[in-house]
């Protein structure tokens, strides 16, 4: 627990990134930048299970075991989207929205 | 712990080496004998599949995380067919499309190790199984989407999907995050017995069904799906509609029934909700699709709607009629799926068009299709009309008659779209029409068994009391 911080600031910041993650995702055009903000909110989840565990349930570390294995996946899934993206990259020397919409409604 | 209880978890540990036996034979096995892997494959997973049905015990294990009850082994052998059958349409694809550039295992590999998260998923028994398996099931496809690595929209799907799926993931994380802060623990068990109704636990619920919903593509969260579904391989669309949301559905049914309980006034509403908006808009996209496969993608969000309609009853014979529902949504969708697929991969035609003629040319291929689109559709005598009776029934006895009513509505508007596709094989003629070709032995073995599954499941009533009987351990 860090002192003189209470939840109420903590998940402030949680919540903003957790927004921030979502809004940039939907605005950004570029394939490299959604995937930084769904990074962003996972990260945002992580932080908040570190620090519910640590200000309201401090006797158990279910909290910040499921952080570890989020990290971990979290991790993985970056890595195939990267390398999607990169095949991709191969084949249309873009990495922009704009140029990934040959299928349409 | 007795080493005994282990085989609690048997089909995870058969399948998990089925899976590594593969790729040592990839190693081992000389590179111009590589195609026999695809009949190796098919005869371990048709083992495992036999295997699965033997008995199996009911219980817990590592502490409560994983479960296994006879409704979830049920699911499980339910899931292993739909797997062996669409193995068995996609052999002849594999072996000469892809085996030709040498990257055929990998194709099992990630296709098992999908499975093995949905079985992790469904057994699981607190949200950091379920996570683990979600994301075990969802990568793999990923991979998969992408696979034919020299066609543009095979990555441009898998594109849309990995970064749609890790949104999806991303929120529905959050919601569990919130969940816990609630109820100080990740088990079911304990979050069924701590929550109430309150601002925070409502925020919870509806980040944690956004992100499932984006599994079984419900309305809100669709719109990756008639895309990935054209762009990836047939059976890899064929996977992700029937498998993936199959084990979606019946895990939020879990969930919503036993975790999510208390909170049953909510999510009644939501559900609801995206019930009546997924029939619709599925239907409506569907009417003016020309492709079959986004076709087939968009009458599968609009099915998601219809299997949705059993959850809302939170009843045990609403569930029984989910599950029963979806074991012969799983048939039918697999035979559609493999005809287009048996007439891609022969011809490359995918559009509507190119189906005209069809039944004067290929006579046995046209009839298995009117056959899955009259159970998607809803035809007696054929399984699908039972299914959609029962789930009729189920929702009509909770009280829900205008949800029953624009359900039947729905269903009218999705005849009319079927019945274009069949008058298109039947009645339609067209001089350059596909012609006459001959199917290989597996496509044909994959076919007739979907054919037997649609005719035989919905006269077959023993199998409904059976799933009747055990879904009453689920409330």
């Amino acid at each position: 627990m860090i002192t003189d911080i209470s939840l109420y600031e903590v998940l402030t910041v949680t919540t903003l990134l957790f927004f921030i993650g979502v809004y940039g995702f939907i605005t950004r055009k570029n394939l490299i930048s959604m995937l930084i903000s769904v990074e962003l909110i996972l990260n945002a989840s992580v932080l908040n299970f570190v620090f519910f565990n640590q200000y309201l349930y401090p006797e158990m570390l279910q909290g910040a075991i499921f952080s570890i294995f989020i990290i971990a996946v979290a991790a993985a899934e970056t890595a195939l989207a990267v390398a999607i993206i990169i095949n991709l990259y191969r084949k249309i020397s873009s990495v922009e929205v704009a140029d990934v919409e040959n299928m349409k409604y | 712990m007795n080493t005994v209880n282990f085989l609690l978890m048997r089909q995870e540990i058969l399948l998990a080496s089925i899976v590594i036996l593969l790729i040592v034979a990839e190693i081992f096995v000389p590179a111009n004998r590589k195609k026999s892997i695809v009949h190796l494959a098919l005869l371990l997973f048709s083992i495992h599949t036999l295997v699965g049905f033997l008995p199996m015990a009911e219980g817990i294990l590592f502490g409560g995380m994983f479960r296994n009850t006879t409704l979830i082994h049920l699911f499980k052998n339910i899931l292993n067919i739909g797997v062996l059958i669409l193995l068995f349409q996609s052999a002849d694809w594999l072996q000469h499309k892809i085996f030709s550039q040498d990257r055929g295992t990998e194709f099992f590999v990630l296709l098992f190790t999908s499975l093995l998260g949905m079985y992790f998923m469904i057994s699981a028994g607190d949200f950091l199984m379920f996570y683990l398996g979600l994301e075990l099931s969802t990568l793999p496809i990923a991979a998969l989407a992408a696979y034919e690595t020299h066609k543009l929209t095979s990555s441009e799907a898998a594109v849309k999907f990995i970064l749609s799926a890790a949104l999806a993931s991303g929120v529905a994380l959050f919601g569990i995050s919130l969940l816990y802060a609630v109820s100080g623990s990740i088990y079911f068990d304990v979050i069924a017995a701590n929550i109430v109704q309150n601002p925070l636990t409502a925020l919870a619920l509806v980040l944690f069904l956004s992100g499932l919903g984006f599994k079984i593509s419900l309305v809100p969260f669709h719109f990756w799906t008639a895309d990935v579904y054209e762009g990836a391989p047939i059976c890899v669309a064929s996977y992700l509609s029937v498998i993936s949301k199959g084990a979606a559905a019946f895990i939020l049914m879990i969930i919503l029934f036993t975790v999510l309980k208390p909170l049953i006034d909510i999510w009644e509403n939501i559900m609801y909700v995206l019930a009546v908006a997924t029939m619709t808009l599925g239907n409506l996209f569907a009417l003016r699709q020309q492709n079959m496969k986004r076709f087939l993608a968009f009458s599968s969000i609009a099915q998601a709607g219809f299997i949705l309609l059993g959850l809302i009853t939170g009843t045990q014979l609403g569930a029984t009629t989910m599950v029963y529902f979806i074991a012969i949504y799983i048939f039918s969708n697999l035979a559609a799926f493999g005809v287009v697929q048996a007439i891609s991969q022969k011809t490359d035609k995918e559009n509507m068009s190119d189906y005209e003629g069809l039944y004067r040319t290929n006579p046995n291929l046209s009839l298995v299709m009117m056959l899955a689109l009259f159970s998607l559709a809803g035809i007696p005598p054929v399984a699908g009309f039972f299914g959609k009776f029962f789930l009729f029934t189920a929702t009509a006895s909770e009280g829900y008659y205008l949800l029953v009513f624009i359900a039947v509505a729905n269903v009218t508007v999705s005849l009319y779209y079927y019945l274009l596709v069949i008058r298109a094989m039947f009645l339609r003629t067209r001089p350059d029409a596909i012609p006459y070709f001959k199917s290989s032995l597996y496509m044909k073995i994959g076919l007739i068994a979907t054919v037997l599954g649609i005719l035989s499941l919905g006269l077959y009533s023993p199998l409904y009391e059976y799933i009747h009987e055990l879904s009453s351990k689920l409330l």
